[in-house]
This record gives C-alpha cells, sequence and structure tokens, in this order.
C-alpha cells in the first residue's frame, strides 16, 4: 500500500486518496482549439520511473496534491498542494 | 509407524487431557498439542488421500509447508477442508476427518486411479478436455460429457460447505516502527535489539507459541520467554501469519483469534485481519527442511528430520521406533542423538563420501550408526512405512545395497529459505550453489532479512544477525547505534552434497515431488519432452507447486530436475515468484464485517423513516436508498407507479428528492467560474433566480446536469443527478485547485445539509400555499418558472423554494435544513391530501420524465454530446466552456451520430424494454441502427413509451416503421419513432 504523506492530514493509506492524472499537463485556455485540447487529453505518456501526478485526498481534507512519484517502485519523491496559495500558507504554518 | 509418548520429554501440557474426534471416533491428546502430534500419538499413519492418485499419505512435517497431513476440521456450517494437521492446535472436542477418499482414508476406492496412473501424467486435464493424444477418442461425445464430470470429481481435496459462513471477522489496523515476522532465534534477537533502541516492536509468529525452531530444543521455555520480551515493551502476536508485504512496509497479516476453541468465546471474531504500517521490517521467517525425490518417498512413515526433533522436544512424542534417516548435510547429527538417547534405533545413511571425525565419534558413543555413499531408494511397504532398499553410488547410478526394516524414515535434503515475502515485493532470490538454496537479495526498500532465512545455519550465528538487523533498523529508521556486522551464511562442518533426486531404475516410478498435486519427477520429464520448460510453463503444465502449500517442500527438486534436463545450473532455470498469501487464508477474513448489509455503506435521506412509515417500497439507486413507489391496497409496482403518475398530471404529488447532490459555491468569482463550467450561459443569471445547466467533459461529452440558483451576487446553490454528485464535486475542486488558481471560489458539499421534497401537478401551487408563512411569495407573479425565494414554511421552518419542474407540471422543489425534513413532510403531506394528491417514488417520477422527454442517467451515460440529447440550442455560442473546443471534433459532429428521439410501439398495446436495439425493418444485425434507453406505461397517452437514440434523430425517422429487436429476450417488436417531447411537447402545463 501506498502511504501519503498529505501536508494537511499526514501520513495516510492511498486509499483514502483519489488518484488524478499526470501534472506535468498544462491545459490549454478555453479558447484554445480542438488540436491543443486533444494533444492535451488524449496524447499522454505511459512513464516509466519518475512521474509527476494528480492526487486528490478525496476521504480527507480534499485538497488537490501535486506528487512526485516512481511508477515502478511506488516511491514518493515529493508531495505539496496543487494551489500554490494553500501551499504557502501550509509552509508558513508547519515551516516545512 | 510405532510412536509413543513420552513422559519427561515435550512442552505440551501432560496432566490436561483433550478429547478430539477422528473420522468418527474418540481420541485423547494434551493441551499444547497439534492435532498431528495427536494423531501420531494415537498411531494413526493415515491421514489422507492423495489428490490424483489416491495414494494414502501420512504427516511429514511439523510445520505450515505440510503436504501430507491435510485435513477437514469442523463439520456442517463450520466446516474448514485442507487446514494442515500441524498447525491446528488441539481444543477440546475437535472433530477432524480425512479428504479425498471414499468411504474412509484408510480403505479408498479411488486408490484404483494409482494403478491407472499412466494416464494421469502431467498435462492430463488438457489433454483430455482438449481431445488430443491420446485422448482423441469419443471427443464430443455423451460419454465423454459424463467422464469429464467423474474426473472432475474424483480429484481434489477436501470439499467446501454449502452453507453461509456462520462465522464473524473483523479488520483491524495497527502501526510500529519494526515489524518482525517470525519469533526464532533471530527474530527474538532481533526484537530485543530494537526494543533496546526505543523502537515500537511488533514481533509476530504464526504459531501459538514462540520460538520457531528453538522449540525443538529441550531446554527452550516459551512462555518465560514471551513474558521477557513482554516485559521488555515488545507486542507479541502468536497464531499470527503475515501472509503478504506491500509497498511501503505494509504488512497483511491474519490473527487467529479463535481457532483453537470449539466455538468463538466473547462474541469475538474467528480471524482477524490486520494491515500493520511499520517503519522497519526483519524477516526472521526461518527455512523449511527439504525432501528427497525417489521411488515411494511419499509413504505414511516418511517425514523431514526436523520434523521428528520437533515431536520429540516439543510435543514429547517419539515418532517411530527404527528410524533411518537419509541425508546430504550436517543438520541431522543433533537429531539423530536425540532420537537415539529417547530410546530408539537410528541408523543414518549420508551420501556424502565422508564426514569430520569428531562427529563420527559422536554419535558412534550415543548409538547412531552412520554409513556414507548411501542414499534412499525405494520404500516397501503400501500403508506405512515396513522397509528401506538403500543404494550405494556407483558412477552415476545406484546399486541396491541393503534393505532396511525400520518404521520411519526421515529425509533432509536441505534447506530452503523462507523468501517467499521478500518474492511479494518483487525481489528475485538468487541460487547459492555452495548452500544449496535460494537466498535473499538485497532489497532497495527498509528490509532486513535475519537468521535462517538469509541461510544462516547455527544458532549462535542467528541470534547475531537478529541483533545485526535490529541495529540495522534502528539506525535507518534514525536513531544512532554501535556498529553491526551480520554473520556469514552457511555455518556447516561438512559442505552439503547436492542430492535431489535419486532417480530409479524402475520404468514407472512414483518419486514425488509435490505431494498434494500427485507431481512426480517423471512428470517433470515429461514436460520437458513436451517443451513446457520455462518454470513458470512448468508449474503450469505439472501444477508443481501449485497446491496450498505453494510448493514449500517441492518446489527446489523440480527445478533441479529441469535444470538437469535442460544441462542448465539451477541459477539460470530461476524460480517461479512467489506471491500472497503465504499461507492459505480465510475469504471471510478478507471480507471482515463488509457482509450482507455491510457490504457497501448505505445512504439513507432524512425523510427515510418518514417514508417508510407511509408506505413506502424502496430501492436502492447507487448508495442510496429511494422511494419506488407507494402501494395502496397491495397494489403491485405497474399499478401504483401508473396511479401516482395520474394523480400528478392531474392533481398534486409529492417526492423525496434529497439524494440529488447539492453544492454551495461562494466567492467573488462564482458567476464566472459557473460560466466557465456550464455549456449555458451563467454570466447573466439574476439573483433570485435558477437555471438549468448542462456541464462537459474536457472531451466534449456530457458529464451531468442540474440546476443552479443563485441565492446572491456571490453565492449559488447547485444541484447535481444523484449519480453523479461525488465525480462533480471532485470535479468543481480540481478545476479550482489545480487549474482556475486565481478564481476566488470555495466549493462546499452540502448534500446531506439539505432535505429536498419535489411537488409537482396542477393544484402544486396551492397545496404550498397552505404550508408556507406568506403565500402571496409563490404566486406566478413572485415566483415564475425558474424563480426562488428563500422563506419560511407556516410553522417556523427556514426553506428555499425554487420552481423547477422534471414533470413538466407547474412544480416546485423545496429543500429544508435536513433536522426539518420530517416536519416539512408533513406539513406537505397533510395539505397535499386536501387537494386529493399523493406520494409518488422513483418509478413514477420516470414515467413522467420520459413522457416529457427529459434525459437522466440512463441517456447520460458518458457516450453523448450535447447535441446527442437534442440539447444542443442550450449550448452557449458567445463564451467558451469546459468542452466548447472539443464537443464538435470529428465524430462528434458526425451527422450520423445517434440522437435522442420518443419510441412508440406501432401496435399500442405492446410492450417493449430497455436495452432493446432498433434495426431497419428486415435488417436486424449487429449493434442495429440505435438503442433504447428507458421506457415506461404513460398515463398521459395511454400506451408504453420510450426514450432511445437512433441515426439521424427524429426528423430522419419519423415516417418509417423501425424494428426493436431484443435478442436475449427473444422479442422483435415494430416502433414508431417521434420526437422526444412526446407528452405536452408546447410545455403549456408548465405554467399551471
Amino acid at each position: 500500500m501506498i502511504r501519503i504523506k498529505c501536508p494537511y492530514c499526514g501520513e495516510r493509506d492511498h486509499s483514502e486518496f483519489t488518484y488524478g492524472s499526470d501534472a506535468s499537463i498544462e491545459y490549454p485556455n478555453l479558447e484554445s482549439n480542438a488540436k491543443d485540447w486533444t494533444e492535451a487529453i488524449f496524447f499522454r505518456k505511459n512513464i516509466y520511473g519518475k512521474q509527476i501526478e494528480t492526487w486528490h485526498h478525496t476521504n480527507g481534507c480534499r485538497l488537490w496534491l501535486i506528487i512526485e512519484r516512481c511508477t515502478i517502485t511506488h516511491k514518493i519523491f515529493s508531495i505539496k498542494p496543487a494551489h500554490p496559495e494553500i501551499h504557502k500558507l501550509l509552509k508558513n504554518q508547519n515551516n516545512i | 509407524m510405532t510412536a509413543k509418548r513420552l513422559k519427561d520429554y515435550g512442552k505440551v501440557n501432560q496432566d490436561k487431557i483433550l478429547s478430539f474426534t477422528w473420522e468418527n471416533k474418540k481420541y485423547f491428546g494434551y493441551k499444547g498439542d497439534s492435532l498431528a502430534a495427536s494423531l501420531l500419538a494415537n498411531n494413526i499413519n493415515i491421514i489422507g488421500r492423495s489428490f490424483k492418485y489416491h495414494r494414502p499419505r501420512g504427516i511429514m512435517s511439523a510445520g505450515v509447508e505440510e503436504s501430507g497431513a491435510l485435513v477437514t476440521i469442523g463439520k456442517n456450517e463450520y466446516t474448514d477442508p485442507n487446514v494442515r494437521a500441524t498447525s491446528q492446535e488441539l481444543y477440546e472436542g475437535l472433530i477432524a476427518s480425512g479428504q479425498n477418499a471414499f468411504p474412509n482414508v484408510n480403505f479408498d476406492l479411488g486408490y484404483i486411479n494409482n494403478y491407472l496412473s499412466r494416464f494421469f501424467a502431467a498435462g492430463f486435464y488438457y489433454k483430455t478436455f482438449m481431445g488430443l493424444p491420446p485422448f482423441e477418442w469419443g471427443k464430443g461425445t455423451k460419454i465423454w460429457m459424463i467422464y469429464e464430470k467423474l474426473i472432475r470429481k474424483a480429484a481434489g481435496m477436501g470439499k467446501a460447505s454449502k452453507m453461509p459462513d456462520p462465522d464473524k471477522y473483523e479488520h483491524a489496523n495497527e502501526f510500529c516502527d519494526v515489524l518482525i515476522i517470525g519469533s526464532g532465534p533471530s527474530g527474538i534477537a532481533a526484537a530485543v535489539e530494537a526494543a533496546n533502541n526505543n523502537l515500537d516492536v511488533i514481533l509476530v509468529e504464526q504459531d501459538h507459541v514462540i520460538g520457531g525452531n528453538l522449540l525443538s530444543n529441550s531446554n527452550f521455555d516459551f512462555e518465560e520467554k514471551k513474558y521477557f520480551l513482554q516485559k521488555a515493551g515488545i507486542k507479541v502476536m502468536t497464531r499470527t501469519t503475515a501472509f503478504g508485504l506491500y509497498d511501503n512496509c505494509v504488512a497483511g497479516m491474519i490473527e487467529r483469534v479463535n481457532d483453537h476453541f470449539f466455538l468463538p468465546k466473547n462474541n469475538t471474531p474467528r480471524q482477524r485481519f490486520w494491515t500493520i504500517r511499520s517503519k522497519h521490517i526483519i524477516l526472521s521467517t526461518g527455512s523449511l527442511e527439504r525432501h528427497i525425490a525417489f521411488n515411494n518417498n511419499d509413504i505414511p512413515g516418511v517425514m523431514t528430520v526436523n520434523a521428528a526433533r520437533h515431536y520429540l522436544n516439543r510435543y514429547g512424542v517419539l515418532a517411530g521406533e527404527k528410524i533411518i534417516i537419509c541425508t546430504n548435510n550436517d543438520s541431522v547429527f543433533e537429531t539423530s542423538i536425540l532420537l537415539s538417547k529417547a530410546g530408539a534405533k537410528v541408523k543414518v545413511f549420508d551420501i556424502r563420501e565422508k564426514i569430520d571425525e569428531n562427529t563420527i565419534k559422536k554419535l558412534n558413543t550415543n548409538n547412531v550408526e552412520i554409513e556414507f555413499n548411501k542414499a534412499p531408494l525405494n520404500i516397501q511397504g503400501n500403508k506405512k512405512v515396513e522397509s528401506i532398499d538403500i543404494g550405494i553410488k556407483v558412477g552415476n547410478k545406484y546399486k541396491k545395497v541393503n534393505e532396511e526394516e525400520c518404521d520411519l524414515v526421515l529425509i533432509s535434503g536441505g534447506w530452503s529459505p523462507v523468501i517467499h515475502l521478500l518474492s511479494h515485493r518483487g525481489i528475485k532470490p538468487k541460487w547459492d550453489k555452495e548452500n544449496l538454496c535460494f537466498l535473499p537479495s538485497q532489497s532497495s526498500e527498509p528490509i532486513t532479512v535475519a537468521g535462517s532465512a538469509a541461510g544462516i545455519w547455527n544458532n549462535d550465528d542467528c541470534e547475531a544477525s537478529g541483533i545485526a538487523s535490529g541495529l540495522k533498523a534502528a539506525n535507518e529508521i534514525g536513531i544512532k547505534t554501535s556498529d553491526y556486522f551480520f554473520p556469514k551464511q552457511g555455518g556447516w562442518k561438512n559442505p552439503i552434497f547436492p542430492l535431489f533426486e535419486i532417480k530409479s531404475n524402475r520404468s514407472r516410478s512414483k518419486s514425488f515431488i509435490d505431494f498434494q498435486h500427485d507431481v512426480t519427477s517423471d512428470d517433470i520429464r515429461l514436460a520437458h519432452r513436451e517443451g513446457f520448460v520455462s518454470v513458470e510453463h512448468l508449474k503450469r503444465y505439472t501444477t508443481l507447486g501449485m497446491a496450498n502449500d505453494q510448493g514449500k517442500m517441492g518446489n527446489i527438486i523440480g527445478l533441479s530436475i529441469m535444470a538437469d534436463l535442460l544441462q542448465k545450473e539451477i541459477s539460470e532455470v530461476g524460480t517461479t515468484v512467489f506471491r500472497p498469501p503465504y499461507t492459505p487464508i480465510s475469504i471471510g477474513a478478507l471480507a471482515g464485517r463488509n457482509v450482507n448489509k455491510h457490504f457497501r455503506p448505505l445512504r439513507v435521506t432524512p425523510l427515510h423513516d418518514w417514508n417508510l412509515e407511509n408506505g413506502a417500497k424502496m430501492i436502492e439507486t447507487g448508495l442510496y436508498q429511494r422511494p419506488w413507489y407507494y402501494p395502496k391496497n397491495n397494489e403491485k409496482l405497474a399499478d401504483a407507479y401508473i396511479r401516482e403518475a395520474s394523480s400528478v398530471r392531474k392533481t398534486v404529488g409529492l417526492c423525496d428528492v434529497t439524494s440529488l447532490g447539492k453544492i454551495s459555491i461562494q466567492g467573488p468569482d462564482s458567476t464566472i467560474f459557473l460560466n466557465k463550467v456550464y455549456s449555458n450561459a451563467f454570466a447573466k443569471l439574476p439573483i433570485n433566480k435558477a437555471r438549468y445547466g448542462i456541464m462537459l467533459r474536457d472531451d466534449g461529452l456530457v458529464m451531468d446536469d442540474g440546476t443552479s440558483w443563485r441565492l446572491s451576487e456571490n453565492e449559488y446553490f447547485m444541484t447535481t443527478s444523484t449519480a453523479h454528485a461525488a465525480k462533480v464535486m471532485l470535479w468543481l475542486e480540481e478545476l479550482l485547485q489545480t487549474r482556475w488558481q486565481n478564481l476566488k471560489v470555495h466549493v462546499t458539499s452540502v448534500s446531506e445539509e439539505w432535505a429536498a421534497v419535489s411537488i409537482a401537478g396542477p393544484k402544486s401551487r396551492d397545496t404550498l400555499s397552505l404550508c408556507v408563512e406568506d403565500p402571496n411569495l409563490i404566486s406566478n407573479d413572485n415566483l415564475p418558472f425558474m424563480g426562488l425565494t428563500q422563506t419560511k414554511l407556516n410553522n417556523g421552518i427556514p426553506c428555499r423554494i425554487a420552481r423547477i419542474s422534471f414533470s413538466g407540471e407547474l412544480a416546485f422543489e423545496i429543500y429544508t435544513p435536513s433536522d426539518f425534513a420530517y416536519n416539512m413532510m408533513n406539513i406537505l403531506w397533510e395539505s397535499a391530501k386536501k387537494f386529493d394528491g399523493c406520494l409518488y417514488g422513483l418509478e413514477a417520477l420516470g414515467a413522467l420524465r420520459i413522457e416529457k422527454g427529459h434525459v437522466t442517467g440512463a441517456e447520460l451515460d458518458g457516450r453523448v454530446t450535447i447535441e446527442d440529447v437534442e440539447l444542443g440550442k442550450m449550448a452557449s455560442d458567445k463564451k467558451s466552456y469546459i468542452g466548447s473546443a472539443m464537443q464538435k471534433r470529428g465524430v462528434l459532429a458526425d451527422k450520423d451520430r445517434e440522437t435522442l428521439v420518443g419510441i412508440f410501439p406501432r401496435n399500442k398495446s405492446q410492450t417493449f424494454d430497455a436495452g432493446t436495439i432498433i434495426c431497419k425493418k428486415n435488417e436486424i444485425k449487429g449493434y442495429g441502427i440505435g438503442r433504447i434507453t428507458s421506457v415506461t406505461y404513460s398515463p398521459g397517452l395511454g400506451h408504453w413509451i420510450g426514450l432511445g437514440f437512433i441515426k439521424g434523430g427524429y426528423t430522419e425517422w419519423k415516417n418509417t416503421i423501425v424494428v426493436g429487436a431484443d435478442p436475449v429476450r427473444n422479442k422483435e417488436i415494430d416502433l414508431e419513432i417521434v420526437s422526444p417531447h412526446m407528452f405536452d411537447p408546447k410545455g403549456e402545463r408548465l405554467h399551471g
């Protein structure tokens, strides 16, 4: 079982979380055309190794997190809230 | 075998006598016995019959690796098949019986298979069931079918009860710094060392007492040791098997809480499933003694050497009087002396040419004879060992030189470290040529292997490796300790000699490798001849290592024979991957309390009790219990929903719609946010107005629909469909936190906070007028279609009312805080009754919306676009929103897409079903040209109607008869395609 250290709640089982997707994707503007959107939502890499991804603490604080994880070993390298303001706030509070 | 109990031996309590039943006869044993020990002491040789050949089998070991003494414990619903008698604790009243035998294990008619064994070789099932040679005769005939059933019945092990499991199980969780698996010498040493370094330690042991192999020493006191460990602050969990290792040092364990009682005590569960989360794991899982393959090596009375030592020093049972020991290594000498001292006549045959003089002297002074260069060839005897043929090695062959009379044959073919748990982590073991075993490789995870599991054979070195492991764990967790050193692997005075199989000179031999599945060395050769040479193929073709012992005793012999045939090293052949569980676990334990009503969570609305009190029949929609219909005078569903829907059209009806998802959207950018999320315009929605909205996904398909109400400048109240409530909430959070981080919006799920009732029908305003403080507020002028108001019911209950209609009638949705739901419903119902109103459930709700062509989850199934459901006109073309770029891409813009239509039967008296495929007349094939998603009887129209999708839509098919084909239910019916707005197409009723 992957254990994920939620910046708000602490270390929890991955069963509390929902996997989102590849966090390195930059979604186009809503005004962008279908080609750009197709690129973003259909053409994705199946990464072997370190991947940046989003996770949602669904059964917890409901923060969306950016996690760096190895897809082979499940080793987690870093975790931070996806929202920069929340990240700043928690950093100041926890001194992390 | 003539075993006897010795008074001065063993650690069982010989003053506490327990009675038990074996094969319907009563026997006695002692407290602390395993069932196998008691059976042995009672001289019961035949415990079961083998899988294919029905050969008699006895006790072959003293632990979890047992593959002979598998028994069924309990009876009726408490039946537990395939239990290893060697690890089943004896208790008062235990009922056990043998397996795979008729009429009984002593006399089994199935033994005839032993003489037909030529036919039952490896691959037998594949060949017979596929009609391959030599079984090509009669393929496809009736005899074949019967014969197949008979074979399936003849093979096998214990039979499970077909009754529901009466036992209770539970799940539990625990955390620790260091988890130590196995309480042998290295495990105990590691636990003490880790605890001394202030670590939180759990020590688990599958047996009911701690000690592991220490239990086979006469001077080991397990109770004293356990007390000592607990005093040191160590949590000692006995009767607990760590069956699997997972990521991040998480272990799955089963604690057998009550398997040593006749019935569970004090409402405790039978077994407990533990999830342990640790920082470091020490595997002190020990090692298992191997057999050697030779002819008839499965006759009752053959066991491992170390097993005999356990029976002697742990249980006080001397397993035989005339004992022959066959070995290729040093581990047997201490045991042979112990057995000799206990009164047995012991003779050792060692395949090696010589060993050190000291050992020989020691053996001789203890009356143990030893001969070298000799190996077992064949066992004589049918139901028990009578004598053994011994051969001398001449070149590569063996020549029979003597026949020794005996009642017990002990074998040691070397030791295999228990590396299963490490294998669960994907770590491949390495073959060690010196010690002839697979040794654990280094793991990148914080897992340390200690003791004989790491290939360390002598006791002192095992303890030293335990201490080193404890220190290593402490160090890695971040506690500074002294330096530590792991002792070298091995530790025998004389090197082990490779002896896996003694090939028989006979054409047909029975030298078993996997006793549980009756896999012989000849089967390995057959697999090789037929090309199944990779270990993974070998396993599946011969079933080697696939029984419930998972090859603990025999796998390596099989691998060595294959290596030999391929003229390769064992290291090149490799080994199969071990997967959890290490030993069999009950499915009940995995399920825990999540059975029956607790199988999944139950969601009820705050009106649940009210609905039941008023006669509702409930239906599950997702996790929610919703009113299905409210039968009057024993009405059936069909009558009830038609009456309810008619009443709504005629007067008024009330329906609990609390299960809809509700989300509070607050913040200065709420309007911008909704305008981006919904496909239709939200930028100019006035305060106190609601709007129906459709959300798309990134890929342009419809995600969900619902209404959003503007409560104030910066606050909205969104409703979603019941099914997608959680998904929409997650989606909004994702957008705000990961994509549109500068929007000042906060979303909160308030689904549980608000109760909701729909009031629909021409009399709905009259009904509601009697209930609200100020009826003026809900007049047509003050509350027009899609208007909303926040007010109070006339008993002071705060509420939100919106004029929203799903049924096509004049209708309102009224929301109160959940605590007031019951009260609200009482007031509304009292009033509705005055207008001859009704309560209606989900079935009538469905009928009403289908008549209107309103879509729900049945239509919005994740495959449709907004155009497909004929709502394209609602989508704004003046703004960009989620999905706007993608909704008209390629295939989604196809003119020929299936679009929403209404469906009538051509013959109005006919019915049809959802799931029916729509085809062109006389062209019933493939996917057809459309499908039917929802059907109902329409009280408004007086016949069955449906909603569905058809290529090209209504305009294409409006005057053509098509066919509804339902091949599953064998129905075909002519259909008429109509506009989806089947009832009141102009929507006049909406305005009352």
